[in-house]
């Protein structure tokens, strides 16, 4: 497993508590899992996606992560509707490991913009992480 | 290297029963046919099933050479916690194989085996003053049916009162079975977070327990390994709000005659004989998760029931409520009968010196790993302990390194990132049947594992390396299985 300065954190995007991260791309967000999450979970080997059109509330669990350890599920880090799947994770779920944040799990169009100002930043992230 | 028990033997090879055998070959005499040969019917007829034809001894040196490649209790130590591996007595199988026993038929009339029916009824009777509750079903297979049918029966309860609940608590140190068997029933699961020292506090519980819940599904001592101290606050907030309180007894082997779950406020909770009373467990199966009950919940369970007629014994199909069969007949009668000749071979105080050992052997392990592997709560815990690789990360030796390590030496691993509130957690669990100086070799030889991380962490990568196959690639199996022989 990784030390905690061996993880890649980019800067440029914002994070949560349970280990997701979130993109704001104009009107949209992609949603995925930071290096840190892929790191502890080891490797996956199942991803479960929500269905388009799904509406998920802040903080609910829009699907599940398998790997060879456990099975953790991935919350909504915004409230919103999902428009689009990574439908390639259900044929390649090791994308998540090779490159999790070119890998993104899903694709939301947020409902309330304010919500961004509520995740971590990078900084605060690996505070956290450090604990 | 330490010496644990495993040493590299001579292994045999042994191909797939399909890939053996000669055209001819057979394992028995067919008698001499008397009748006249008669053409089959059209359309009754079609291809075989390829069998193929295999003598005597083909047949026994295969399946004899296939246990050889196998690992059980009765080959060495088998730590894997929440899993009770412990000894299954010899005296039981001798018991199950009693021919009056073993040859009954289910439907013989009750006046045809009192016997059967009465051993029934007593291991009923055994059941519930070991764990303090009212009523016992012996019908479920196993703990995950035990936990669905009291679910079963909760959602009945809940329906003839007029309620309609449909939540139900669950702490995060569960079985995953928990939430399973109660989304089955209809509730969706919320989960509790465990505190910082490893158990539930009354205030988590009192904070979303509500009139739409309905209850707690709880499991004592915890996965942990460590006695929830606040279970008689936390089923009374559970009661106050008319919600019912389950009891998993997957850790029951901590506390046989210890505890009292009735008193402790327990509704229903399952009993895993596979586990705590010594019936043969995992692949060797099938296993038993009888049902027991408060009184208030006695007219739900599945019928039929042994009970006492008269001066002999007979079967109630009980009432209108109950939530009917979850299993043909008796439930897994044979497992009973093992279940039945460890309590009466065993005996009230011996039982309890069991658990007291159990409690002992996992303490002892604890205490003497505790400045090796990091130890996940400073509790004092039951019968089991739990620790993780957190010390071992600067090595960039994990968890599953260190297990794999351990079939090496000849010992089966612990259970292993489980459960989940554990990163890296190391479940060791050697129950009551270890001696001494058994648990002695098992704590030196994971210290010299523990000691090779630091020296030749590649070793432990590489893990197994003294066994038939070398280490498995899990991810491949799971991302890509191949379920045909």
């Amino acid at each position: 497993m990784k030390e905690i300065e061996e993880l890649d954190l980019p800067g440029d995007i914002y994070y949560t508590k349970d280990h997701e991260w979130a993109r704001k791309e104009g009107e949209t967000v992609k949603i995925g899992i930071s290096d840190y999450a892929q790191d502890q979970m080891g490797d996956i080997v199942f991803v479960e996606l929500p269905e388009t059109g799904s509406v998920f509330m802040k903080g609910e669990e829009f699907g599940t992560l398998e790997s060879v350890k456990a099975v953790s599920e991935v919350y909504a880090p915004l409230s919103g509707e999902v428009i689009a799947v990574n439908s390639e994770l259900e044929n390649s779920p090791e994308l998540l490991n090779e490159e999790p944040y070119s890998n993104w799990i899903i694709e939301m169009r947020p409902s309330d913009e304010n919500q961004y100002d509520e995740l971590l930043n990078r900084d605060d992230y690996l505070e956290m992480i450090r604990g | 290297m330490i010496q644990g028990p495993g040493t590299s033997g001579l292994i045999l090879n042994e191909p797939l029963l399909w890939e053996k055998g000669k055209k001819g070959r057979s394992a028995f005499s067919m008698v001499e046919q008397d009748v006249p040969e008669a053409e089959l019917a059209a359309g009754l007829a079609g291809g075989a099933p390829f069998f193929p034809d295999l003598g005597e001894l083909d047949v026994v040196r295969h399946y004899t050479r296939l246990s050889q490649w196998n690992f059980g209790i009765d080959s060495g130590l088998y730590p894997l916690g929440s899993c009770t591996m412990k000894y299954n007595p010899k005296i039981n199988e001798k018991m199950a194989a009693t021919p009056g026993i073993s040859s009954a038929h289910p439907m013989l009339e009750e006046s045809l085996c009192q016997g059967v029916l009465q051993l029934l009824f007593e291991l009923q009777d055994f059941l519930a003053s070991i764990t303090g509750m009212d009523a016992v079903s012996l019908q479920p297979a196993a703990g995950a049916q035990g936990e669905m049918t009291a679910m079963l029966m909760f959602a009945a309860c809940f329906k003839k009162r007029g309620e309609r609940r449909d939540k139900i608590l669950i702490p995060d140190t569960a079985h995953g079975t928990n939430p399973a068997s109660a989304a089955l029933c209809g509730f969706s699961s919320v989960p509790l977070m465990s505190g910082a020292d490893g158990v539930l506090s009354a205030a988590s519980v009192a904070e979303k327990m509500d009139e739409s819940t309905a209850g707690i599904m709880l499991t004592n001592p915890n996965t942990l390994g460590l006695f929830e101290e606040n279970i008689r606050a936390i089923t009374d907030i559970v009661h106050q709000k008319g919600g019912l309180v389950y009891g998993d007894g997957a850790n029951m082997n901590a506390v046989m005659g210890m505890v009292d779950f009735k008193r402790c406020g327990v509704d229903a909770m399952h009993l895993n004989l596979h586990k705590t009373f010594s019936t043969p467990h995992g692949g060797g199966g099938p296993g038993a998760g009888p049902v027991c009950v408060v009184a208030e919940l006695e007219p739900f369970l599945p019928v039929p029931r042994a009970v006492k007629k008269g001066q002999g014994y007979g079967l109630s199909f009980g009432s209108t409520d109950s939530i009917g069969r979850v299993h043909a007949f008796f439930g897994n009668f044979s497992v009973l009968v093992r279940a039945y000749s460890y309590i009466m071979s065993m005996g009230p105080a011996n039982l309890k010196k069991a658990s007291q050992l159990a409690v002992l052997n996992a303490v002892y392990v604890r205490e003497r790993l505790r400045d090796t592997l990091a130890l996940a709560y400073e509790k004092p815990s039951m019968h089991e302990c739990v620790f993780s690789d957190k010390k071992q990360h600067k090595w960039k030796v994990t968890t599953l390194d260190m297990a794999k390590r351990l079939i090496d030496h000849g010992f089966h691993p612990p259970t292993i990132y489980f459960p989940l509130v554990v990163p890296g957690a190391i479940m060791i669990e050697p129950t009551e049947t270890e001696c001494k100086d058994d648990l002695d070799q098992f704590v030196v030889v994971f210290k010299d594992i523990v000691r090779e991380a630091e020296s030749d962490g590649e070793r432990l990568r590489q893990a197994p390396t003294r066994t038939k196959v070398r280490r498995l690639d899990e991810t491949r199996a799971a991302r890509k299985p191949c379920l045909t022989g």
